[in-house]
Order: C-alpha cells, then sequence, then structure tokens
C-alpha cells in the first residue's frame, strides 16, 4: 500500500458498529479502511451457508433495534436491507396449552382474555406504559452519556438535557421511570398481570443475553431494551432481515463501498501500535504494519484493552477497571436445517403465532431455575429458548419445502463447572435443547438434517466477543449510561488519544442497534473539528 | 380546615402503634409541645423492639436483636440514657465463622485470622471507600427525600444537596459510587477480595433484611444503606442494650411520657375517622372515638393506608401502588434457650460477645437464596447469630445461655405451610449451627422460631418483613412506601405515616418517626 493510499481511520472489526462508524466517517470525507480478521464481515450479523443450501443467521437472528435514522442516513434499503416484519409469537405450555401473541390488537385481547381476563385488560395498560418508558429513552440512544464529575460545558449541557428530559415527563411519571430502570421483570409484570403464562412469555425479553434470571431487579430494563425497536414506526416489533442478519452488514459494507471505503478480510489485528500515548495504526498478525492517524475499536472492551493494547500503555486503574468490566457468557445457539415444516401440535393449525418467535417456558419460576443452573456453572437442564423459522416468511433462506430454524438458549455459561467445553459436552448441550423442543413436537428430531450447536465459548473463538456475550458486556445499572463501559470513558474515547471504540460495550449496548458505532463518528468527527454528514 | 376540628379534641396527635418509631414520633411530637396520645394494640410496648421470656427463665430481644442503626443523636436529644438506657456491649465485633478454618475476626477496619495480607489490605482499603459513602450518604438517611418534578424550592435544593455531596467526594469516588450504587454485593466483592469466607460475611450484611441473594444488583445499595446507617451510630456501633431491645423502647417511652405523651395499652384503632375531606381522630376497636387533628400512624403502609384509612378514601391509581407494594418478609428469628455456653469451635470465649456471622461464601448465600424463591426454606440457612448471654446476665440464670439469631431465608408463603414445616426449618437451622458449634444440640433445653407469617401475627407487621416493605431500589427514597405517600403524608390531609415502611425503613433506627414528628409539625405551622 503507497503512501498516499494512507487511511485516515482504521476500524477494527468489521462487525455492524464497525461497519456503521465506518460509514459516517467515509461520508464525511475520511479515508476509512475496515479490518476484519474472519473471511466474512459481519462480526455477530451473518448469514451464512454451513449445510447445504440453508442460510444460517448463526449469531443474531431478527432484527428490530437497528435505529430507523441509520437506516436512512446510510441508505442501506438502497443497498439491499429489507426487513420484513414477523406478526404473533406463542409460548407452548407443558400441559398442552399454548398463548399465541398476534399483531392484531383484538385478537390478542381475546387470546390473553382466554387465560384470564383482567390480564387482557391489563395488557393494553401494561403495552401503554412500555411505550412510554421506550419513548422516553430512545431519544437518550443517540447521544452521548455526560460525564456526570466534569465541569466541561458540553458535559453540564448534557446533564441539563437529561434533567430536563426527565423533569418533562412529570412527577407521577418520573416516579414510574425511577421503579421502572430498578424492577425486577418479574415484580413488573406482577403489577400487571396474574396469569403465569403471560408473565411468562412476556419475561422473555428481559433475560435474552443476560446473565440474570427474571426476578433479578435490574432485568425490567433489559425487557424494554429489546422492546426499543421501531419497524415502520411500530414500537416493539421485529422482523427478519431478507436473506438473513447478513444482509445487514451486507448492505452496511455496499454503503461503505459506495462512500469510498475499503474493507479488507482476513485481516487479524494483533496490537494496536502506540507512541507517545497515541494510536498510531495496527500491527496485523502476518507482521504488516499499517499506520492510520485514527483507529477505531469495534471489539469489546476487554478484547480491546487486554489482548491487543500493550498494558504498559494504559493506566493501570484503567486496566484494573477493564478487567472489572462484567460480560458474562450467558446464550448459547442452535441452528438447525430441517427436512420439513415441523409440528407443533399446542398451536392450532393455521395460527400465525408459529411464524414468530415459540418458547415452551410457562413460568417464570422455569426461568428463575434455567437461571439458577447458570449459577452453578452448567447450562439450564429445562433452557429458556427463543425459537424461529425465517424460511416460512423469508423463502431464500432454505431450499423449497425444508426449512431453517434459529433457536437461542439462554442460559448457558462460559465456563462449565465440570472443566472446559469439548465436543462431547456440547452436544450434549445441543441435545438438551433438542429435547426440550422435541417435547413440544413430535416430528422435530425426524426432521432435522444438519445442527451448529455455539456455546458462549464457539462464539467468542468465532466471533471475537469476550465469553460470547452478545451485547458485548451486561447491561446492569453499573454498566449503562455514563458508567458503560467505564465511568469516565463513557464517550467512545479512550486513554489513549487517537483510540475510540465503537462497539456494544459502549453506550447504549448491543442488540444490532447501530447506535454505538453512529455516536462513536460523531464524536471522533467533533474531535477533528468535523461536523456528521 | 383547622376550624373543622371541634375545640374539645383533646389531642392534637394520636400515634397509632407503640413501636419503636411511634414513640419516637410521639417523644418528638410532645417535645414540640403538642398534645400527644399514642395508641397500642397490644399489652406491651415496643413494636419489633422487645424483649420477652420465650421459655422459662429465657428472656431475649424478640424482633431486632442489636442496635446499631440509631443514630446517636437521636440517643442524645431525647436522652434515653438518662431514661434508663445502658449497654451491656458497645462497638461489637464481628466473628465470621467456618467449618475449615479459624473464624476471622473484624472490628472497624480491621481483620484477623486466615486471610492473605493482600486481603487484609483489601479490607481496609474497602472500609476507607465505603465509610467515605457513607459519610455521604448518611445525611440522605436522615433527611426527607424530595418529591420530585415539583416547582417546590425546597425539594429542588434537596435534589441538589444529594448532587453536591456526592461530587464532593471527588472525581475518583464520586465515578465508583456512581458505578457501585446500583450493583450487585456478589460482583463488588469478588472485585476486592479473594477470601470466599470474607466475601460471605460481608455479603451478608447486604443481604440482611432484604429479599435477594448477593448476586441481585441493587445489593450494594442495601449494603451502602447498612454502612450509611451505622455511620450515624458512630463509635458504639454494634451494640446490645442491658435488657435487650426492649430496653430502647422503654427508654423510648419514658422519654415520650416525661415530654408530656400519653401512651395506652391494649387499644387497637380500628379506623381513623374522616370528616370533610381530613382526618379527624381514629375508631378503636372498642367504638370508641378519639379525636384529634393529626394521626400518623406506625403501622405498615398497607394496614395504614388500605386498613385504617381505607381505599374508599384513594385513587385507584394510589391504591394499586400500595397493592404492588412489596411487603413480604424473607428472614426468620431463632431462639434458643441453652444449658449452657456453647462451644464454637475455634472461636475463644472472649470472642462470644461478638456478632457471629454464618455465611461461608457468597455462593452458600446464594444457594440459601435459591430456594426462597420456590416457596422453600433455606435448607443451609445464612445466619446473624448473637449470644446476648455473653454480655448479658439478666436475660437467663446462671450459666445458662440464650442463642438468638436472624435466619435467611424463610419465605412469607411456604410450600406446604408453615405448621406441617416449622418443625423442620428448626431442625435444619440448629443442625446448621451444630456444625459450627459441635455439641449444641444437646444444649438446647428450648427452641422457638418465627416465621415471616409468625412476625405477621406477634409484631402485627403485614407480610413479617422487618423493614415493612422491602428495601430495595424500587421501593427507596424517592418512592418509598409508595409515590404520592411519601415525606410522611399521604393523600389524606392529616393523616401521616412515621413506621419502616417510610424513608428510611426500619432496623431500629428512630428516623423515620423522628422525621414524621417533623413533618407533622411543619404541617401545623402552615394550616
Amino acid at each position: 500500500m503507497g503512501e498516499r493510499d494512507k487511511p485516515d481511520v482504521l476500524i477494527v472489526g468489521a462487525g455492524h458498529n464497525g461497519l456503521v462508524a465506518a460509514c459516517y466517517l467515509a461520508r464525511a470525507g475520511l479515508k476509512v479502511q475496515v479490518l476484519e480478521r474472519n473471511p466474512y464481515v459481519g462480526g455477530a450479523a451473518v448469514s451464512r451457508k454451513l449445510y447445504g443450501d440453508f442460510t444460517y443467521s448463526n449469531c443474531s437472528y431478527v432484527c428490530s433495534l437497528l435505529r430507523p435514522e441509520i437506516m436512512r442516513a446510510l441508505e442501506l434499503p438502497r443497498h439491499g436491507l429489507q426487513i420484513i416484519p414477523y406478526d404473533g409469537g406463542c409460548t407452548m405450555m407443558r400441559d398442552g396449552g399454548h398463548l399465541a401473541l398476534y399483531d392484531n390488537h383484538d385478537a390478542l385481547r381475546r387470546e390473553i382474555a382466554r387465560h384470564s381476563k383482567r390480564d387482557a385488560e391489563a395488557y393494553d395498560r401494561y403495552a401503554r406504559d412500555v411505550i412510554r418508558q421506550c419513548k422516553f429513552i430512545k431519544p437518550l440512544l443517540m447521544r452521548e452519556p455526560p460525564d456526570p464529575t466534569s465541569f466541561k460545558p458540553r458535559d453540564i449541557r448534557e446533564l441539563l438535557y437529561l434533567g430536563g428530559h426527565f423533569q418533562r415527563l412529570g412527577e407521577q411519571r418520573m416516579y414510574d421511570t425511577l421503579r421502572f430502570w430498578t424492577m425486577s421483570a418479574a415484580d413488573f409484570l406482577d403489577e400487571y398481570f396474574e396469569s403465569e403464562i403471560v408473565k411468562a412469555h412476556m419475561a422473555g425479553s428481559a433475560i435474552i443475553g443476560t446473565a440474570l434470571g427474571p426476578r433479578s431487579p435490574g432485568t425490567a430494563y433489559v425487557l424494554l431494551h429489546h422492546y426499543m425497536g421501531d419497524i415502520d414506526d411500530t414500537v416493539g416489533a421485529w422482523g427478519f432481515a431478507r436473506g438473513g442478519m447478513g444482509a445487514v452488514t451486507r448492505a452496511l459494507a455496499a454503503s461503505l463501498q459506495a462512500s469510498g471505503g475499503t474493507i479488507r478480510t482476513s485481516a487479524v489485528v494483533e496490537r494496536i501500535l502506540v507512541r507517545n500515548g497515541r494510536s498510531v495504526g495496527v500491527a496485523l498478525a502476518d507482521g504488516e504494519e499499517i499506520d492510520a492517524k485514527l483507529v477505531l475499536s469495534n471489539m469489546d472492551v476487554k478484547r480491546t484493552f487486554l489482548d491487543t493494547v500493550d498494558a504498559k500503555e494504559l493506566p493501570t486503574d484503567f486496566l484494573r477497571q477493564v478487567r472489572n468490566f462484567k460480560i458474562r457468557g450467558s446464550s448459547g445457539k442452535l441452528n438447525i436445517a430441517l427436512d420439513g415444516l415441523p409440528s407443533f401440535p399446542a398451536i392450532p393449525v393455521g395460527s400465525p403465532s408459529t411464524r414468530g418467535d415459540m418458547h415452551v417456558t410457562d413460568t417464570i419460576e422455569m426461568m428463575e431455575r434455567a437461571y439458577d443452573d447458570w449459577k452453578e456453572g452448567t447450562w439450564s437442564r429445562a433452557p429458556y429458548i427463543d425459537m424461529l423459522i425465517p424460511s416460512q416468511i423469508d423463502p431464500t433462506m432454505a431450499p423449497d419445502g425444508k426449512h431453517y430454524m434459529s433457536v437461542f438458549v439462554q442460559y448457558c455459561p462460559y465456563q462449565l463447572a465440570s472443566g472446559p467445553w469439548d465436543a462431547a459436552k456440547r452436544k450434549a448441550f445441543g441435545d438438551t435443547v433438542i429435547d426440550t423442543i422435541g417435547q413440544h413436537s413430535p416430528d422435530f428430531k425426524s426432521l432435522i438434517l444438519h445442527a451448529e450447536v455455539r456455546t458462549p465459548f464457539d462464539i467468542e473463538n468465532e466471533v471475537g466477543l469476550t465469553e460470547g456475550n452478545i451485547f458485548q458486556g451486561e447491561l446492569t445499572f453499573d454498566q449503562l449510561l455514563f458508567n458503560r463501559p467505564i465511568p469516565g470513558y463513557s464517550q467512545y474515547r479512550t486513554p489513549l488519544k487517537g483510540l475510540y471504540l465503537c462497539g456494544s460495550s459502549t453506550h447504549p449496548g448491543g442488540g444490532v442497534m447501530g447506535a454505538p458505532g453512529a455516536n462513536a463518528a460523531r464524536a471522533v468527527l467533533r474531535d477533528l473539528g468535523r461536523e456528521a454528514a | 380546615m383547622s376550624a373543622a376540628i371541634p375545640r374539645r379534641a383533646a389531642f392534637d396527635c394520636i400515634v397509632v402503634g407503640g413501636g419503636h418509631n411511634g414513640l419516637t414520633c410521639a417523644a418528638y411530637l410532645a417535645r414540640a409541645g403538642r398534645r400527644v396520645l399514642v395508641l397500642e394494640a397490644l399489652e406491651r410496648l415496643g413494636g419489633a423492639a422487645t424483649t420477652r421470656e420465650f421459655a422459662p427463665g429465657f428472656r431475649v430481644s424478640a424482633g431486632a436483636h442489636l442496635l446499631h442503626q440509631m443514630p446517636a443523636r437521636l440517643i442524645d436529644e431525647l436522652q434515653l440514657e438518662r431514661h434508663g438506657l445502658r449497654w451491656a456491649a458497645e462497638a461489637m465485633p464481628t466473628a465470621a465463622l467456618s467449618t475449615e478454618m479459624a473464624p476471622l475476626l473484624m472490628r472497624g477496619d480491621t481483620i484477623e485470622g486466615p486471610v492473605s495480607s493482600a486481603d487484609a489490605t483489601a479490607f481496609r482499603e474497602f472500609k476507607a471507600q465505603m465509610g467515605r459513602f457513607a459519610a455521604v450518604l448518611n445525611p440522605m438517611l436522615d433527611s426527607m427525600p424530595p418529591r420530585l418534578g415539583t416547582d417546590r424550592w425546597r425539594d429542588r435544593l434537596n435534589l441538589l444537596g444529594v448532587g453536591w455531596r456526592i461530587r464532593r467526594l471527588g472525581r475518583r469516588d464520586m465515578r465508583e459510587l456512581l458505578r457501585i450504587a446500583g450493583m450487585n454485593a456478589y460482583d463488588l466483592l469478588t472485585e476486592h477480595f479473594s477470601s470466599a469466607l470474607l466475601q460471605g460475611t460481608l455479603g451478608l450484611d447486604a443481604v440482611l433484611g432484604s429479599n435477594f441473594g448477593p448476586r441481585a444488583p441493587g445489593t450494594v445499595m442495601t449494603l451502602l444503606y447498612r454502612m450509611a446507617a451505622e455511620h450515624g451510630a458512630g463509635a458504639r456501633g454494634l451494640a446490645l442494650p442491658a435488657g435487650g431491645l426492649g430496653a430502647v423502647s422503654d427508654a423510648l417511652a419514658a422519654a415520650a411520657r416525661e415530654a408530656g405523651a400519653e401512651i395506652r395499652l391494649a387499644a387497637p384503632v380500628a379506623r381513623v375517622s374522616v370528616e370533610n375531606d381530613r382526618i379527624s381522630g381514629v375508631v378503636l376497636e372498642s367504638g370508641e372515638m378519639i379525636r384529634a387533628s393529626s394521626v400518623i400512624s406506625s403501622a405498615d403502609p398497607k394496614r395504614s393506608l388500605l386498613g385504617l384509612l381505607g381505599a374508599e378514601h384513594l385513587d385507584t391509581s394510589f391504591v394499586r401502588r400500595v397493592h404492588h407494594l412489596r411487603t413480604r418478609g424473607l428472614a426468620a428469628k431463632l431462639h434458643l434457650a441453652l444449658d449452657a455456653r456453647p462451644q464454637f469451635t475455634n472461636l475463644p470465649v472472649a470472642a462470644h460477645g461478638a456478632r457471629l456471622l454464618i455465611a461461608p461464601s457468597l455462593d452458600y448465600i446464594e444457594r440459601a437464596f435459591n430456594h426462597s424463591k420456590y416457596g422453600e426454606f433455606s435448607k443451609a440457612p445464612a445466619l446473624e447469630v448473637t449470644l446476648p448471654t455473653a454480655s448479658d446476665l439478666s436475660l437467663a440464670s446462671a450459666g445458662q445461655h440464650v442463642l438468638s439469631a436472624i435466619v435467611h431465608y424463610a419465605p412469607y408463603e411456604l410450600r406446604g405451610g408453615w405448621p406441617q414445616h416449622s418443625q423442620a426449618f428448626t431442625t435444619a437451622i440448629i443442625d446448621t449451627l451444630e456444625q459450627y458449634a459441635p455439641g449444641l444440640h444437646s444444649l438446647v433445653r428450648a427452641s422457638e422460631v418465627l416465621a415471616p407469617p409468625d412476625i405477621e401475627r406477634e409484631f402485627r407487621i403485614n407480610g413479617g418483613h422487618w423493614h415493612h416493605a422491602d428495601l430495595a431500589l424500587d421501593q427507596f427514597f424517592a418512592v418509598r412506601p409508595v409515590p404520592g405517600a411519601t415525606q410522611h403524608r399521604t393523600p389524606m390531609e392529616g393523616f401521616f405515616l412515621c413506621g419502616a415502611g417510610c424513608h428510611p425503613g426500619g432496623g431500629v433506627m428512630g428516623i423515620a418517626g423522628r422525621n414524621a414528628a417533623r413533618q407533622v409539625i411543619a404541617a401545623g405551622a402552615h394550616a
């Protein structure tokens, strides 16, 4: 590479946030190069062909949190991204019953009323309150959290904005918000619903990706985090990316290339080079060094600072806090190729509810016990699963007549109490999940053509996420807003000049939202004295 | 408004309930010149700060068993020592018991026993930092939490004051406080220490009296809360009043009486009476009506608002909030009458006067907690044990001893019911103790376990929670007990709350009672 081609900005990792940041910076006229260690782009938003003509969204699997302003600004639809909303969802019960969720409000009320008339009444109140909280938080997603210890005008202005934003809720809703942020999902749901199945279905969002149980305080916020999506302005709606989650990062890559940015795959960054307290480029595993004015790391905060930056370049106090940052592996994933559509006897034939997210955990207690197993260092014996068959809606995912099933599994530890993960344990984990599904679908097992089983350990090794944590760090109070990832470094900047973080370890966290990438790009441009394009 | 109250009312204020907060409130009101009547349902005063005989010749602090959170200032202001309060033990150390090694003995910021020097240093630093936080947070316990979103300058100043005090900690401490305030004790303690026994011991302090295990976010807040309250208690630290906790109530009653308050026992209140949308007094279960312009209830919020006042006087949304208040206790109390002094392995007799903790690791507490989530009692419970007779000979005959323990966890609603399983629970606790004090079994002459339903019955606390309402972030400070009933006021004019359900909670602190009195006086000044 000639001196003239020397990039202004190197981005380590072509995950969706790295690409989002790259796009914004390229659009602002910077010469941007993204380095990806895998031979393909996408990080944890990928579509992979691992068996026949099946496409697996083998990490993240549904889409809704991607900020609409990012979609618009980066023209992702024009670059091929199409989100297909799905309606419905269901939880199958151990006694053969079920709860279906429908988009149609009347149908939904009738369905909930089947389990509890009171809950059907309460549902509207629940939806209204949740949407209200989402509306409160949404404007905060695309802003830099202020440093409450700082006297800089910008921080004070942002703090006042936060205060004002909160104040505008009015007294009663301020209390509601305060409580909402600090409650457990179980307590929160108890304030609305009486039926176990309704509560269990709703509580699922509160534990996905999280090393907490539904009774742990703070999980009401996680629930909200998963409601923050909007597709076509429907709050809380979820959809499939046509062609799998890789379509999101493919569109981002196309958008980046259209703005003149470049991507190098199979480029393993081994070190971020630091000279005089300033990052000056990176060294690749094959010895090549690439200079750049700025480096953005899409890796999580631990991987960035504990594995890629020389410890002697960093303040000890900072390193200690990085070590203390909680990134916990708590989720596994199965990707299954099916010879046909499995039957689910609990669900009436023709119900749209099997076209959405399906679950088999029918009480909060089951979820809580699943968490207890994780605490003891084993995968849940009766795991919470979030399974979808996207090929019903997006035929590109599987050959005709065949289907792709994505199964997200909570909880699965990164480190087993019984020793390191190996092939036999991985298989046993997979079998636990398959048996769990099999209890609700008699023909399921016989339809399996191929199953990819991914433990947190596998996800870490392949995707690079520490402990395989899908959010690049727990979404607990001590790691949100100005505490994320490290108090004092919540504004995408790091102790090293010229080095920025742009991954989900930063505010507002994970979920294929793209907000960290966009916010990081904005911080970079401000430091360069430029405004975002 | 005050014209609605007939002149013939003999009292300005009626305090419902003669627990420590009710008596504290009454004492302060009487000292401020109010004509005060305290109505206690039972034949005895003190609520859950009481001493009673639980086996022939054996007396024990039946509810709270240590005094460590009552502000030294309150004790001085009410001159409780002049009113008879004496100390059997002060500044008690804490001993963390282990079946595998010698106990850890903690006194202030020093630690003796089998810990690494790194842990001992970390302990000193941890105590120092938490001490700085406690000093900053203590005034928050003492003062009225602000109402949010009001235009009142007092509330705004109060909020700013909180922010300012935190800011004055300096950047490093402030950042750490903001980080850990919502964190879980499990993570915080594993960040600091490597000894499982030390982690467990400090973890137990974080969950004592709460409804959580150490992995629950918010448990650092309960730890900070405890330390902030203890900061106010000053050098006396963990203390045993001579004659048990009942002595505190007796001294409070004496202080209230001296200031002019009248106290009636066996006078259960059926309801408060409302005239012209305002409190006009109370009606006793006997049917007797007693008039007063203010009624201050030290009963728990549910009993106060839904029982004494009644949902018919309240908005639906407010009533819903009160219903949702989590008030079920998760702690039980064990009392053992012992024929001789028990022998704890490796614990010198000189340390028997310490607070003894059985929580050998954080995982031990978390596992104990797991059971409670499913309506079971802990098979291997975590315990805070005191041997009051090691310091106070008045509680049993010579040579005999009393063991008192707070037991975590015991759910209010036990699967299969408490009556059927109470004996099994007692056995599980004594078996646990036996591992640390071999031979204990054979010394037990009598035992008593108070599970939350027993606490509910004996102390008339809905749900049997010693804080009346669970201490959790969503039921704390500006939202305690529920929005609309903060700052000791209720939606009904003239009706106030002064119990543990209010900020800052229970734990024989007395602050709720003291703050409520201030609020009643302030309200009267405006009327």
